[in-house]
């Protein structure tokens, strides 16, 4: 079996895997597709799991309970040696005491493959990296170490290619510019990437689909936008951008639409962009799709009166306002400094409007404050 | 203030070369004063005057290659099988241990806790006809009834290994701490099984504790007399007995001090071959 495991290809499939250290389930009964092909993303805070799941799909941990499959293949307890898999360490884990070309010839010459120097040099071209064949990777800039583990990884051409916070130890802009490359070589290469980390940003930029997990589990899978945009749980919502939460109450139907109670105004949103279960939930708005006005001025779609601005900052392409509504909620409002209109002071009383179609709806009985504490810039796990 | 900032590195290094001065290299230079002496015509025993007598050297050394030659291959041989105990100790050390680390380095350290020369003198004991070994061996008929191990080469290279032991375990642990264990990790995803990673990645990457400790080990082995005076016989004698007798006993400085030189250089000579061979310039 463990032949044919090297050569498997196809979808990666985690079957209710869990692992466990002592009593401690660090993922806990996870089911998984990631289609062949596919940018996929699993994020998460630190200490979600993430980095374990990614070390059983390497082989470098075993799953307590569960399997896991590459196409019809079995790989649950393959050797890491045996998987067609390849993984671009956290810290790169360039071997120090080989050349960078024979860094990147390690898994070739392994196989036995016969043109390990052809392949080298153009995987080489593709970083953009050929002048460096002959350094040691201490004599390489981070940024340089970090393509040559990216290269060391895909000049085998594995089924899959796993990325531990591959960008974490890079400077901001760097890391940018990487985001753009690592998508651009994943299309080219055509190879099924599997991204883990705690940068939502960065997941957002890169991957075709993601997986949000947290504690163990995932929270909610989906495109970048379904995520943004229709956040199933608050963990989601505020993990994945900000959001502003308001309880509310399902008051009745109104065709598609739902009509709610917040705090004695009433709004309406698509039924189906409610994930409440009985008539109490949580109203969701992402903080850009308020628009605010000076009260008294006329609005669209749904409107909550009787707010005033409490703070104010200007940053450039947004202003960001905090406004005091009456039930005593501050509310996060971005507005593109667009419109030539002058801001609003501090202390301006206004009204707040939005499509009702941007709107969310969250379980009554949620922790609106999930995924607000984690610092997304923490170093990662471990 | 600003030329007192720069004079800092020298004040620094004085009381260590003022020592190294008086007590290193007076001392070298007296040597090598004396290494080319004879004896005062007529004078005292022990009587020697200048006279560039650079034959001392030769005769010195061809009356004593079977010594040099010896003292060359014990030491190799108490290097090697050191380094043969040692690596896998190192290993257990520095990767399986856990929380058992701290405490098997300090038993790594404790014989240090006795005197090198109570040491040795034990093993005269664990290896002579009243220790555990030798009736275990005669026993199962691995060696004869006659034979004895003491005062024999296996006792003097089994007491320089049991001595210089530490010397290898604490470098090689040290390299092999230092190693990443994602380094490994990434072997293992890259195709290579454990025995390839060991030889492709975990063994190149302590390379300069097996320098060191091989260094530590072979070096003091190659002057050392204390094993070959306790637990050897006269068809043991290393070339540091015999520079041990030649001074407090016939009281020849001269070949003496001819030997220490020769040995000094041969030493020198050797362990540049190695470092350049085992090409870890840049490791040391």
């Amino acid at each position: 079996m463990s032949n044919d495991a090297i050569s498997a290809r196809g979808d990666l499939r985690l079957t209710r895997i869990t692992k466990s250290y002592g009593d401690f389930n660090a993922v806990d009964d996870l089911t998984l597709t990631i289609p062949k092909g596919s940018f996929f993303a699993l994020l998460g805070p630190s200490g979600c799991g993430k980095t374990t799941t990614l070390r059983m799909v390497a082989g470098l941990e075993e799953p307590t309970v569960g399997s896991i499959h590459l196409g019809d293949t079995d790989i649950t307890t393959t050797r890491p040696y045996q998987r067609p898999i390849n993984t671009v360490f956290q810290n790169y884990a360039l071997f120090p005491h080989l050349t960078i070309f024979e860094n990147i010839a390690f898994g070739l010459r392994r196989r036995g493959i016969k043109d390990v120097k052809e392949q080298v040099d153009k995987v080489l071209s593709l970083v953009e990296l050929p002048h460096l064949a002959g350094r040691k990777p201490t004599q390489l800039s981070g940024g340089q170490q970090q393509r040559i583990a990216l290269a060391r990884a895909i000049v085998n051409r594995p089924a899959l290619l796993l990325l531990d916070e591959p960008l974490g130890a890079l400077d901001l802009k760097l890391r940018r510019q990487m985001q753009i490359e690592l998508k651009w070589i994943q299309r080219e290469v055509g190879l099924t990437f599997v991204h883990v980390t705690h940068d939502q940003e960065e997941a957002m930029t890169m991957a075709d689909t993601i997986a949000v997990m947290n504690e163990g589990r995932i929270e909610q899978m989906g495109s970048p936008a379904d995520l943004y945009d229709d956040p199933e749980t608050a963990f989601v919502a505020n993990f994945l951008g900000q959001s502003n939460l308001i309880k509310g109450k399902i008051e009745g139907n109104d065709g598609d639409n739902l009509v709610i109670d917040l705090f004695g105004q009433k709004i309406s949103m698509p039924k189906k962009r409610s994930h409440a279960v009985d008539n109490s939930m949580y109203a969701g708005i992402r903080p850009e799709k308020f628009r605010i006005s000076r009260t008294g001025t006329p609005t669209r779609g749904n409107t909550l009166t009787g707010g005033h601005i409490e703070d104010v900052s200007y940053i450039g392409v947004s202003t960001q306002y905090v406004v005091a509504m009456p039930w005593g909620q501050e509310l996060m409002v971005f507005e593109q400094n667009d419109d030539g209109v002058a801001p609003f002071d501090k202390g301006d009383e206004v009204v707040i409007s939005w499509e009702p179609t941007f709107t969310f709806g969250l379980r009554g009985d949620e922790d609106i404050e999930a995924g607000t504490e984690v610092n997304p810039e923490e170093p990662a796990e471990e | 203030m600003k030329i007192g900032k720069a004079r800092v590195p020298y004040l620094l290094l004085l009381p260590g070369f003022a020592f190294l001065f008086t007590f290193f290299i007076l001392p070298i230079l007296n040597l090598a004063q004396t290494s080319t002496q004879t004896p005062v015509k007529g004078g005292d025993t022990g009587e020697y005057e200048q006279s560039f007598a650079f034959s001392n050297y030769i005769n010195a050394f061809v009356d004593n290659k079977e010594q040099f030659g010896r003292s060359f291959v014990y030491a190799t041989l108490a290097t090697i099988l050191a380094l043969a105990i040692a690596y896998p100790l190192a290993y257990a050390i520095a990767f399986k241990s856990g929380k058992f680390k701290n405490i098997l380095l300090v038993l790594v350290v404790a014989p240090f806790f006795t005197s090198f020369l109570l040491r040795t003198v034990a093993w005269k004991q664990i290896l002579g006809e009243e220790g555990f070994i030798v009736p275990t061996l005669r026993s199962l008929h691995i060696i004869s009834e006659q034979t004895t191990l003491t005062s024999t080469a296996f006792a003097v290279v089994a007491g320089m290994t049991y001595n210089f032991l530490p010397f290898m375990t604490l470098p090689l642990y040290a390299s092999l701490e230092r190693i990443d264990p994602r380094t490994i990790e990434a072997s293992g995803d890259l195709y290579a099984n454990g025995l390839t990673t060991f030889r492709r990645v975990t063994v190149p990457l302590s390379m300069p504790g097996v320098v060191a400790g091989t260094l530590l080990t072979f070096i003091p082995a190659a002057g050392d007399y204390v094993n070959a005076a306790i637990l050897g016989s006269p068809n043991t004698k290393m070339i540091g007995n015999v520079i041990e007798s030649r001074y407090f006993k016939i009281v020849d400085y001269p070949t003496a001090a001819a030997l220490s030189f020769t040995l000094m250089a041969a030493i020198l000579i050797l362990v540049t071959l190695y470092i350049r061979k085992a090409g870890t310039e840049e490791l040391v």
